[in-house]
Formats: structure tokens, C-alpha cells, sequence
């Protein structure tokens, strides 16, 4: 077998028990970027051949001289470029931070790090995680390796590519409002955005701050529970970061979920669903049925007030998170200019790009003087009532199923013409954030292009295990996918 | 439309937002704004008199530490980071005579 078809852990296996090096597998990577990246443009960074080397034959002594015993140790990874890496240039797929050189990195990826991971690059995006198809990047769209003319979704469709073109053995992305869980759909791949305030947000570019989470993406549920283990921690550095009781997700990779409860909301089967994703995910129903699980049909209710809220709240945030960016500090600085307020202005309108902008926009209207009540204040109390028809839910129901994303890729060059139909593209996923819930989307079959299809598993807050139990049985029952590219 | 966005509009959110369009940007923003608006409008259907906004998930405090410095000096590798850098310092143009 290949080297770069294992998945994370079987590749550390590999690793630990000396049938392959962490430089071997570092440069089975590295010849697959060179081979497919020009193609499929996941990354906006890929390290010197030298540096990712160098850093996985320091790995390799320190498990040879057992210091580094994780299942991780010597795995090469790809990291979005919206999380700081000190020396590593982290763009957050913009202009106005072409040039940024993090002084610090990332709790979540020093996590990594310490469990002795290799980093190979950093992967493309939305332009500050702006966006559900990858196309808002300022250094060009990600191509979704199941089919080039397709989007690999967003905004992490940098991350989500490289794991389903073998560009790397896992990745690491963001999740704002889907923006790992619809990727990973679109590409095949396995995702969970966890529980807020699991991941550190430490050194994460903030996006929506009340709602953005680092999650993991790999080839399937298990890689993704060991990751998930190893990036979790409680951090004082992030204000919002959860002391949890126990970060043993992958205790829960039992095949088992006889007596599970799981309900699916009715009112997420209307219009735009598209009957391919429909059918793919009333079948995970009844393979669930099959294993023991009951699962039934049920009203969540305010399925369409969700978007709204959402974009309300963070386009909020995101007015204030990128006022930060002025030409002073870091980042772009325009040429010519008059005065501060000047260089200020041209320095933003020419280091932004559209998406960003509009939503800069909206977000500055929200929150004005006269308008902040009506919009903003409003969205809070319609995230309380998502978040209240959740916890009804959750009392019962162990977890609820879902499509990831209506759809399966679009087309490139489909979606940005219409802002509104690409956020409705985020309906599934958007009020798990809204929630602060955990959610793992795993693929569940191809449409009839040819294209793959993402479950949802969603859980109450603190409960990724009973998710990652429910996920990892029925991935049981089926065989992972491979793109053709990778074939 | 319903909402329409007026240049006057387009120009304060501008000056909060800090940037600076150009007429065709303008246009564009307002045509956006103005479409976003009539979808967030679809809020005031739901009755939420007496829900209590939420801004977190879960109870939280605010987070306090004793003021005392544990970062490392790293001036100077932040500082290379800025457009402009003089003695120390990040130079901005000169915003009073």
C-alpha cells in the first residue's frame, strides 16, 4: 500500500514500530504536493523540503530515544493559514497579511507539536474564513480533487483537499459556521467541530469569536478522535476555553449503538435538499436502525431563522475582530497616502477583498447607534431560542442526524455571484455553532456525478463521545473512498 | 427591495468600517446591504419579547489573572512585522502639527 493511502494512525504505527521513518513519510508528502498541488492549490504554503525533514528526523530520535510515545508522533500535517505559526508566514488567505510572520504559534498546533507532528505547510481558505466554497482566497480557489471543476467547499477547502488528495495524512481546520464540517462533505473527508471552548482559540485569527472552533480533519472518525485528544486543552489564554471533565475521545471508537435515541429533524428535509443527499442520508438512518439504534423523526423547529442570526452575530464580531488590521503592525501597508485616517482607509479597502468586506459592512450597520437593538440584540435572543429548541431535543434524544451541506460541490464560479444562496448552503451546519454543539460530518456515499455526501452526527454540548461513537459504528459498515486522483 | 440603503447610509458605514469605496464599490454595497437586509428582516417574524440575549453558550465570568508579565521580550521580531519601524518603535504618518 502506499504510503500516503494510510490513515494518521496507521501511519504512526508504522512509524513506532520502525517500518517506516518520520522523514520517509515526510517525503512520500512532500512528492505528492509537488505532483497534484499545482492542480489542486491546497496550500498557500508548503515548507522547504529541508525544514519539514530536518523536523521529522528530530521527531524520529525523539521516539527512538522514547520521550515522544504519542500515536501522532513523526505524522506529517497540514495546518490552515488562519492559525499563527511562529517563523511560518500565515496569510489567512488575504493580501493585507501577505507578508505576516507569526511571533508565536497557535495553542492547538504547539499541542500538535508536542505529540510530534510534522508540519508540511499551511492550507488555503476563504480569506479569513469568509465564505463556503474556497473561492474568496486571495491566492486563488482550492480545486476539489473528486472533480477540478467543482468547489472542495469552505472556508477550510484548503484542508479538506489536502487530506482527500493525500496531500498530507490529517489537517487541521476552523469551524465558524460549517467551515469544517461542509468541507468535509464536499471532499470526502471526516471533520468534527467540537463543543466550544474544547480547542484553544489561542493564536486562532479571529473570525466570529462567539462561534469560531479548531477542529480536526483526516480520513476517518478514528484519526479524527485521536487528534481531537491531542489538541483539546484548557487554556488560560483563551478567556472562552472549557476546563472539560475528560478529553479521552478516543475511548469512545466502540463499534456498538444499540439503545442509542437519534432523532432527525423533520423540518431540515424541505425544499433544497437535493434528493441524492436525501436519500444518502435517510439510508445512514436505517443502517443506524439495523445496528440497534432507534432513530426517529422529529420537529427541531426555527431551522430558518438560524442563517439570519448567524450572519447577524458574525459579521458583528467580525466588524470588530478586523479592525485590527490598519497598516500599522503587521500586514499590507497601501503606497501612497495622506494622514493617518487616509492610509488607514486605502490601507483596508485595498488589502480586503469583496466577501470581507461586505461583511465588514454589515456588521459596522448592525452595531451602530439606532440600528443595534433592532439587529443585533435581536439575533442574541433568536440564538437563545435555537439554542433552547436544542437543549428539548437533547432531552430526547442522545444526538441528532443531519445532511452536512444541502448539496454536494458546486461548480466553481457558482456561488459568489449570489451571496444569500451560498449562505443557505450553511443551514445544517450554521446553528450547531449558534449552539456552541459538537458536530462530525463523515462521508455517506456519491451522488450521481460522482460526488461525495456528508452525514452529520450532532451532539449536546460536552457529548462528542456519544457522537464519535455513533459515527465511528456506522463507518463500520462501509469502505473509505478515495478520489480518482488518488487512485 | 425593501430596504433601500441611501448614499448617506453607505457613506457613515463606511466611515465606521473605515474604507474607502469607490463609486462603483458604492453601488454595489448598497445593492448587498440592501439584500441582506430584507433576508435579516426575517428575524422580526419570530416573537422574541422577554428571551434574554444571548452572547455565550455557557455561563462564563470573566477570566482574571494576576498582572504580572510572563510573555518574553520579542520586540524586535515584532516589530519586524511592521510596514515601518524606527527605533523601536511603529512609525504611522503624522496625525498632528
Amino acid at each position: 500500500m502506499s504510503l500516503m493511502k494510510m490513515t494518521a494512525l496507521e501511519l504512526g504505527k508504522k512509524i513506532k514500530s520502525k517500518e517506516v521513518s518520520a522523514a520517509e513519510a515526510a517525503k512520500a508528502a512532500i512528492e505528492q504536493i509537488n505532483a497534484v498541488d499545482k492542480e489542486i492549490n491546497s496550500y498557500v504554503t508548503v515548507l522547504d523540503e529541508d525544514v519539514i525533514v530536518k523536523r521529522a528526523e528530530q521527531v524520529q530520535k525523539a521516539i527512538d530515544d522514547g520521550s515522544m510515545t504519542g500515536p501522532l508522533a513523526g505524522v506529517p500535517v497540514a495546518i490552515k493559514d488562519n492559525m499563527c505559526t511562529q517563523g511560518i508566514l500565515t496569510t489567512c488567505s488575504s493580501k493585507i497579511l501577505g507578508n505576516f510572520i507569526p511571533t508565536y504559534t497557535s495553542e492547538a498546533v504547539i499541542n500538535l507539536e508536542k505529540a510530534g507532528a510534522v508540519i508540511l505547510g499551511k492550507t488555503n481558505m476563504d480569506e479569513f474564513a469568509m465564505g463556503s466554497t474556497t473561492e474568496t482566497s486571495y491566492y486563488g480557489p482550492t480545486k476539489n480533487p473528486w472533480n477540478k471543476e467543482h468547489v472542495p467547499g469552505g472556508s477550510s477547502g484548503g484542508s479538506c483537499a489536502a487530506v482527500a488528495a493525500n496531500e498530507c495524512f490529517y489537517a487541521l481546520g476552523s469551524d465558524t459556521g460549517g467551515s469544517i464540517r461542509q468541507p468535509s462533505s464536499f471532499c470526502g473527508v471526516t471533520g468534527i467541530k467540537p463543543t466550544y471552548g474544547t480547542v484553544s482559540r489561542y493564536g486562532l485569527i479571529a473570525y466570529g469569536s462567539s462561534l469560531d472552533q479548531i477542529g480536526p480533519i483526516a480520513k476517518d472518525v478514528s484519526d479524527c478522535a485521536a487528534i481531537l485528544e491531542t489538541i483539546a486543552s484548557y487554556d488560560r489564554k483563551d478567556s472562552t476555553s472549557v476546563k472539560r471533565d475528560a478529553y479521552d475521545f478516543t475511548g469512545a471508537l466502540v463499534d456498538d449503538v444499540k439503545a442509542m435515541k437519534i432523532g432527525i429533524p423533520k423540518d431540515y428535509f424541505g425544499d433544497g435538499l437535493d434528493t441524492d443527499v436525501k436519500n444518502a442520508v435517510l439510508k445512514v438512518a436505517d443502517v443506524l436502525r439495523e445496528k440497534g439504534a432507534s432513530v426517529e423523526e422529529f420537529d427541531l423547529s426555527l431551522v430558518e431563522y438560524a442563517i439570519p442570526a448567524y450572519y447577524i452575530i458574525a459579521s458583528a464580531e467580525a466588524s470588530s475582530n478586523l479592525a485590527r488590521f490598519e497598516g500599522v503592525k503587521y500586514g499590507y501597508r497601501t503606497e501612497e497616502y495622506e494622514g493617518l485616517h487616509n492610509m488607514i482607509k486605502k490601507t483596508r479597502s485595498e488589502g480586503f477583498g469583496a466577501e470581507v468586506k461586505r461583511r465588514i459592512m454589515l456588521g459596522s450597520f448592525v452595531l451602530s447607534s439606532g440600528y443595534y437593538d433592532a439587529y443585533y440584540i435581536k439575533a442574541l435572543r433568536t440564538k437563545a431560542l435555537i439554542k433552547q429548541a436544542f437543549d428539548k431535543a437533547f432531552e430526547s434524544y442522545d444526538m441528532i442526524i443531519a445532511p452536512a451541506a444541502p448539496t454536494t460541490a458546486p461548480k466553481l464560479g457558482d456561488s459568489l455571484s449570489d451571496p444569500i444562496k451560498m449562505y443557505l448552503g450553511d443551514i445544517y451546519t450554521i446553528s450547531v455553532n449558534l449552539a456552541g454543539l459538537p458536530g462530525i460530518s463523515v462521508p455517506c456515499g456519491l451522488d450521481r456525478n460522482g460526488l461525495p455526501i456528508g452525514i452529520q452526527f450532532i451532539g449536546n454540548c460536552f457529548e462528542e463521545k456519544k457522537i464519535i461513537r455513533a459515527a465511528y459504528a456506522y463507518e463500520q459498515t462501509r469502505e473509505y473512498a478515495e478520489c480518482g486522483l488518488c487512485q | 427591495m425593501a430596504n433601500v440603503i441611501s448614499d448617506d447610509t453607505i457613506e457613515y458605514v463606511g466611515i465606521l468600517a473605515k474604507l474607502e469605496l469607490s463609486d462603483e464599490e458604492k453601488e454595489q454595497a448598497k445593492k448587498d446591504m440592501g439584500s441582506m437586509l430584507d433576508y435579516i428582516d426575517k428575524l422580526n417574524e419570530l416573537d422574541t419579547d422577554g428571551v434574554e440575549p444571548m452572547s455565550h453558550v455557557f455561563p462564563v465570568d470573566n477570566v482574571f489573572r494576576a498582572d504580572i508579565v510572563t510573555n518574553g521580550d520579542d520586540r524586535e521580531q515584532i516589530l519586524s512585522n511592521a510596514p515601518e519601524e524606527k527605533d523601536g518603535a511603529f512609525v504611522v504618518p503624522k496625525t498632528f502639527d
